[in-house]
């Protein structure tokens, strides 16, 4: 049933310096009798957006007592973002264990080969590798030298000028 | 001139154990294993609890005769023993194997669970990057009419860490099912130890330059942030201002020196694996005072961000709770908006319960104290994970501040765990039990493996019952039993001469009065003491602990704990309760009740 009505239509009653009233809604078609409240309830319910909108409020500051807001529900995205977050962590990861076991491998088989060629050369006696200590000169140059800590920080050994 | 060719046996040559890159890495090892979760999340709520300002002095006591002595006795005794605690203690006496035996033992447990917590950080910094955070809203029940009950009955925080992420059963006997989500960041976090400890202290003093600083960047971040906000001083100024009374209380001292002592990460054996990496010739004695007195002041200097927030916390929750109570009263009354204030709030109820007192009655106002919004102290996990949480959803940019914190919590987690794994890790190296061809990264890879396999049942529903009860009893006090036998070993069984010798031929000086006294008969009396102390007062009460109940209904239950092989049926020590339900946010439905013994986690 369709039935229009003005503003006038609604009256107020009870206004208080709280800005709370009580309204009711007459049908002027029918000779001045109030609507029943749930039929104002269940239009309120419905249009309740934009009553809010008019008056720039929203369901908390606007109030009507006995009419509940439905509470929306809270934006789900597909897929959790924490997965997408955990996906990405979890690769890098992955990546950074891959490269590393990878980097160490070949070190070791450079380390192998190397050692294998230098036993290969002294058995056959073409190359001289000059060692001193056990540790072949070229080591030693790419070091950049060894600091035998006995020696060098223990200063008593040397006499006072 | 025999006396200066006589060396310790121990010449530097190229005997192919790994070497730190620089001293720095070294420091930065050893303050990273130091300074870990119980610097942020233990020592401001006993600062709080024990008189504020005043508990700085049995804390400093308990730093100059207790903390200092051991830390420079287990980084000497590595550096000049050149091996892992298993084989450091066998070098001084064959019979105080046990006592690396047992700090390998602990550090292994300790690893265990400890991976754990970082295990919820992970979960925690996963779901930061929503808007909103999830757990700032509760989720609605199924027919939409309402929020889902537990969560409405408590908090949504709450909600989110006791449902969400540990889908806790209510008591340890209730098993529940493996968590999927957990186990995904569980084997997260795994990987990351493993990637950063793949090959010992060649990775990790890599990886140790951003944990060891970043957390740092991210406190300072936080110190000056949280001292713009409204009611930082509030929390300041009641967690500083000293209260000489509560020297009195003999707990305030205990607490100190426990605190000093696990936070210093004492007897795990880490830090001798630490130093044996270290050239023979190098000053251990600064070393120690420097990683000693870093700590100190990283706690006292992590305390301020921390209670600034919690000050911010309790404004904002007073100031809710009298915005209820005004929207409340203004609509009983009729009154225009705006009339009752903040400020003029008390004036207001005092003359409108003169005139209409039933009126006010009716209304059931909630009393807002902001010293009962202070008094809510907690600390460990519930700091971290409810209290910080839910003051970070009170912040703008929320997202942001809850990246940065979690970050923060991971990287200090994880700089501790670097300690723990390499107790664990270098004893096993030196051990003939482990032959010389396996490289070095299958040996990580194994024990990381079987690590995430034996952790799988932290997973569980009554996964965090399980992580009280190790920390409860693997954490604290076998550590005490081996941090004693440790001084009394090097004291009078390797002898205090020896010793001295070997330390004046590291650090070219002899060690003064201050060390001889405080090995020899300080030290061990404090331990000593310490540890009947602790014992005692855990036999006072009978085992008790936490339990999240969606069906409690206001009685006390406690239970028993399964009494276990090799754990000791002991008693928690005494806890402020009232301080610990009221975080809970008790609606008369959910309660929670900790134990009070905390252990390496809670301190370290």
């Amino acid at each position: 049933m369709m039935s229009f009505h003005e503003i006038s239509d609604v009256l107020l009653c009870n206004v208080t310096d709280r800005v709370s009233f009580w309204f009711v809604v007459t049908d002027s078609s029918q000779n001045m009798t109030t609507v029943p409240g749930s039929v104002v309830e269940a239009a309120i319910r419905m249009n309740r957006n934009r009553i809010n909108s008019a008056f720039l409020l929203s369901d908390k500051t606007l109030q009507f007592l006995k009419i509940t807001s439905t509470l929306s529900p809270p934006v789900e995205p597909s897929t959790p973002v924490w997965l997408i977050v955990f996906g990405v962590v979890l690769c890098l990861i992955v990546a950074g264990i891959v490269f590393l076991v990878v980097a160490g491998i070949q070190q070791r088989k450079k380390k192998n080969k190397e050692s294998t060629e230098r036993e290969n050369l002294e058995e056959k006696g073409e190359v001289t590798v000059t060692v001193e200590n056990g540790i072949p000169c070229e080591a030693l140059d790419l070091k950049a030298g060894h600091i035998n800590g006995v020696f060098a920080a223990d200063d008593e050994r040397f006499t006072s000028l | 001139m025999s006396k200066d060719l006589s060396v310790p046996p121990e010449i530097p040559k190229e005997d192919g154990r790994p070497k730190w890159d620089n001293k720095f890495q070294y420091i930065l090892s050893c303050i990273g294993f130091a300074v870990g979760l119980g610097n942020v999340w233990r020592f401001p709520y006993l600062c709080q609890i024990h008189g504020g300002g005043a508990f700085l002095i049995p804390y400093f006591i308990a730093l100059l005769f207790e903390g200092i002595p051991l830390l420079h006795l287990e980084l000497a005794l590595g550096q000049c023993l050149r091996k892992g605690s298993i084989g450091a203690w066998n070098t001084i006496s064959p019979y105080l194997g046990g006592v690396g035996i047992g700090s390998w033992m602990v550090s292994v447990l300790v690893s265990l669970y400890y991976n754990t917590v970082l295990t919820w950080v992970m979960w925690y910094f996963t779901n930061s990057f929503q808007e909103p955070l999830p757990w700032s809203v509760c989720p609605l029940n199924e027919n939409r009419t309402g929020l889902n009950e537990e969560c409405y009955k408590s908090t949504a925080v709450n909600y989110f860490w006791y449902r969400k992420t540990l889908n806790i059963t209510p008591d340890v006997t209730e098993t529940g099912t493996l968590q999927w989500w957990l186990i995904l960041c569980l084997a997260t976090c795994w990987a990351i130890v493993y990637l950063c400890t793949i090959r010992g202290i060649e990775t990790t003093g890599k990886a140790i330059y951003v944990t060891a600083i970043f957390p740092y960047l991210v406190l300072t971040i936080f110190l000056i942030h949280g001292l713009t906000l409204p009611g930082a001083t509030d929390g300041l100024a009641y967690l500083f201002t000293p209260n000489l009374n509560t020297l009195k209380n003999p707990r305030v001292w205990l607490d100190a020196a426990t605190q000093i002592f696990f936070s210093l990460s004492l007897a795990f054996g880490g830090l001798i694996a630490f130093s044996s990496y270290n050239p023979p010739k190098n000053d251990c004695e600064k070393d120690a005072v420097t990683v000693a007195i870093v700590n100190s002041v990283t706690s006292l200097y992590a305390s301020i961000p921390v209670f600034s927030v919690l000050g911010f916390k309790a404004t904002t929750g007073y100031w809710d709770c009298l915005d209820r109570n005004i929207i409340n009263v203004i609509n009983e009354f009729d009154l225009p908006e705006e009339s009752i204030m903040r400020q003029n709030y008390t004036a207001w109820i005092s003359y409108l319960n003169s005139s209409h007192p039933e009126k006010i009655a009716g209304l059931k106002l909630k009393s807002c104290d902001l010293q009962e919004f202070l008094d809510q102290s907690v600390s460990g996990t519930g700091l971290a994970f409810i209290i910080f949480t839910q003051a970070i959803i009170l912040m703008p940019g929320s997202q942001a501040w809850a990246i940065l914190f979690f970050v923060m919590l991971f990287s200090l987690g994880l700089s501790s765990m670097f300690g723990n794994i390499e107790g664990v890790f270098t004893p096993l190296l030196e051990l003939r039990i482990i032959s010389k061809s396996i490289p070095k990264e299958l040996l990580s890879g194994i024990i990381c493996l079987i690590s995430f396999l034996i952790t799988l049942c932290f997973t569980l529903g009554s996964g965090s019952y399980w992580i009280d009860i190790f920390d409860s009893y693997a954490g604290s006090v076998p550590l005490l039993v081996i941090a004693f036998f440790e001084v009394i070993g090097v004291a009078y069984v390797y002898k205090m001469k020896r010793f001295s010798k070997d330390v004046k031929w590291m650090t070219g000086r002899k060690p003064n009065l201050y060390w001889q006294i405080t090995w020899r008969f300080i030290s061990p009396l404090l331990l000593l003491i310490v540890f009947v102390a602790f014992v005692t007062l855990q036999i006072q009460k009978p085992a008790s602990y936490a339990a999240w109940n969606p069906k409690y209904v206001c009685s006390q239950i406690f239970s028993k704990l399964l009494i276990k092989a090799r754990l000791v049926y002991f008693s928690p020590l005494p806890h402020p309760l009232k301080s610990l339900s009221s975080t809970a946010y008790l609606h008369n439905a959910y309660s929670v009740r900790t134990t009070s013994v905390t252990g390496a986690l809670m301190n370290t």
